[in-house]
């Protein structure tokens, strides 16, 4: 008896955020899609895919599927062109830094996004979560 | 459904562009087919083609020494190797010898009055050769340029030499149109651009000095974003350079340019360099669809004012957007039929900047050229590198067209960096 309560909190708790996780997720995935399209397509390409020695791919990469906030920073701040390296290879172009052109919430949705797509799975990257990196590399 | 109609859609964007300015396209070209299981590359009737060799990695820039012997210049060191020396023992075409030197990565490779002169992505060096036999004398090794702007961006060296003792040197510029930030929406570009004292042009230097560097060189042209094909003509006795246009027309200007015209803008261009030619980037770029040297929007620019890019130098002939124009070769040959003569091949690397529009290039082409200037429209000339049957994205072409050369015997050699393939190209009636 004991021992119920805790698990029926559990399934509680997890069965109403793997309802509410896929919907806030659709929708942000959808977002995102759109700022993809408009501000990363022209580079990584339509599919992630990138262009061999200019852009790297987004499709599994220990940045984009690894650490939120070293993903996170690199669309705030961008690169130096030269910074990533990808089974040997580097890229010519620079990474431009997005922070005076997007949103905590673009930048949430697009990276939530690139993190569902593109053969990705991985978490969702919220306002908050932007909002908070932000303000501490400011 | 609308996936189907969106193919259909591209296919036709890609036959209406790519070819809009191409009406002498030659129609059957299917005759040469390369050896081997290689994808056949197409050529036109009478032409054929055999694979040198393959899997060389990112093979650059090319030339071919008096005996035969391709030296290529890799961008990635291949066992250790910059350079790859690549020996045809049985005059069948294909290398059967492959040796390599030098320990550095780059681009520009070519030879003249006994040297060897290869690029890294900061330098010049120089190796003599024996061109009877091919042999480069590697410890005779001389730094001849050194310190050039190199910041990933566009930091390819590519190299020519005139007649006179000059070696000429193309500086990428590591930036799009010298935005305070660059390829960031809505910076403004900087006025006058700072970049153009040590980038962004082609410097001369003279080829047997050692250890010169911008003190010694002369910004012989300018307002060049960034030339990769550069050749000097023995004709008339003149440089002329590929430049890759400027990106992101469309991302940053959708209420100048629709998804189309981002694709097809700017153009990219052939110039003919005078000494002091200043060509206009980043102030002007070229419309191809209002065909005119136009102010570019980061400098106020509106598609319409053409303000200082009057006095630009103009280019002598334009081609699509974002193609990629990476060798320049002016044919000099005798094996190939007489209006190749002293015309002008381009290797088009192909497009990654006209997406989401079906990306482009990836050929060879061909200008006729009269006097040194351009006497007839572009037509393809060698094609099928990318092995794309509908849009596909850049990463997924097979080969990259990346350098040219020319054979003692007037065969044409053509470089892909994608893979590291080469093919020697040849004319029977
Ligand atoms: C101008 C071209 C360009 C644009 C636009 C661009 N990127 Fe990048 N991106 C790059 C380049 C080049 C690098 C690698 C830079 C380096 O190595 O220093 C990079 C690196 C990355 C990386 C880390 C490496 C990897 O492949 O996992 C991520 C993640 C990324 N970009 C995501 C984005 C997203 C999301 C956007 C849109 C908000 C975007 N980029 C827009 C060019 C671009």
């Amino acid at each position: 008896m004991k021992k119920v309560i805790p698990a029926t909190i559990i399934f509680i708790i997890a069965s109403a955020f793997a309802m509410q996780q896929p919907a806030g997720l659709k929708a942000a995935i959808a977002r995102g899609k759109t700022v993809y399209e408009a501000t990363c397509l022209a580079c990584h390409q339509p599919d992630g895919s990138g262009v061999p020695n200019m852009n790297p791919p987004l499709v599994k990469t220990k940045w984009v599927l690894g650490d939120k906030k070293a993903l996170t920073k690199i669309i705030l701040k961008g690169l130096q062109g030269g910074e990533i390296e990808i089974d040997g290879d580097k890229f010519h172009n620079p990474m431009p830094p997005m922070e005076s052109t997007l949103t905590d919430q673009e930048i949430a949705d697009v990276l939530t996004y690139v993190r569902n797509s593109f053969g990705n799975k991985a978490s969702m990257v919220t306002v908050a979560e932007v909002k908070a990196l932000r303000a501490k590399l400011k | 459904m609308m996936k189907k109609i969106l193919i259909l859609a591209y296919t036709v964007a890609i036959a209406a562009t790519a070819f809009a300015s191409d009406t002498t396209r030659v129609k059957s070209s299917s005759t040469g087919v390369a050896t081997r299981d290689e994808a056949p590359i197409t050529l036109p009737q009478g032409f054929k083609s055999v694979v040198v060799t393959s899997g060389l990695g990112k093979a650059r820039h090319i030339v071919v020494a008096a005996n035969g012997d391709v030296f290529v210049k890799l961008e990635k060191l291949k066992e250790g190797k910059g350079i790859m020396r690549l020996h045809d023992a049985n005059g069948d075409g294909k290398a059967d010898e492959i040796t390599g030197f030098g320990n550095y990565v780059g681009t520009g490779i070519t030879i003249k009055n006994g040297y060897l002169y290869a690029s890294s992505n900061d330098d010049v060096y120089r190796y003599k050769i024996n061109e009877k036999t091919g042999t480069v004398d590697i410890a005779s090794e001389e730094k001849i340029v050194t310190g050039l702007v190199n910041k990933n961006q566009h930091n390819s060296k590519s190299l020519a030499l005139d007649n006179e003792g000059n070696i000429y040197v193309n500086i990428g510029a590591p930036s799009n149109c010298c935005q305070v930030q660059d390829r960031v929406k809505g910076s403004p570009g900087q006025d006058p651009c700072p970049i153009l004292e040590q980038a962004g042009g082609i410097w001369q230097f003279k080829a047997d000095k050692t250890n010169q560097s911008y003190a010694e060189g002369v910004r012989y042209a300018t307002g060049l974003r960034n030339v990769v094909g550069l050749d000097w003509n023995t004709e008339v006795n003149q440089l002329y350079a590929m430049q890759h246009g400027r990106d992101m027309l469309f991302q940053f200007y959708p209420e100048l340019f629709n998804q189309k015209e981002g694709a097809e803008n700017p153009a990219e261009e052939l110039f003919r360099l005078p000494k002091g030619a200043d060509c206009g980037w980043p102030y002007c770029y070229y419309d191809n669809d209002k065909k005119q040297q136009l102010l570019n929007p980061e400098y106020g620019g509106d598609r319409q004012k053409v303000d200082r890019c009057a006095d630009k130098v103009k280019s002598i002939a334009q081609f699509p957007g974002h193609l990629a124009p990476n060798a320049l070769l002016f044919y000099t040959g005798n094996q190939f039929p007489a209006k190749y003569k002293n015309g002008a091949f381009i290797a088009f690397h192909g497009s990654w900047n006209r997406a989401p529009e079906p990306q482009a290039g990836f050929f060879v082409v061909f200008v006729p050229f009269k006097d040194g200037m351009p006497s007839g429209k572009w037509e393809v000339f060698a094609d099928g590198f990318s092995g794309f049957t509908s849009s596909a994205s850049t990463g997924k072409a097979k080969y990259r067209p990346c350098g040219l050369a020319q054979g003692p015997d007037g065969s044409l050699y053509i470089s892909d960096d994608n893979n590291g393939t080469i093919w020697k190209v040849s004319y029977s009636k």
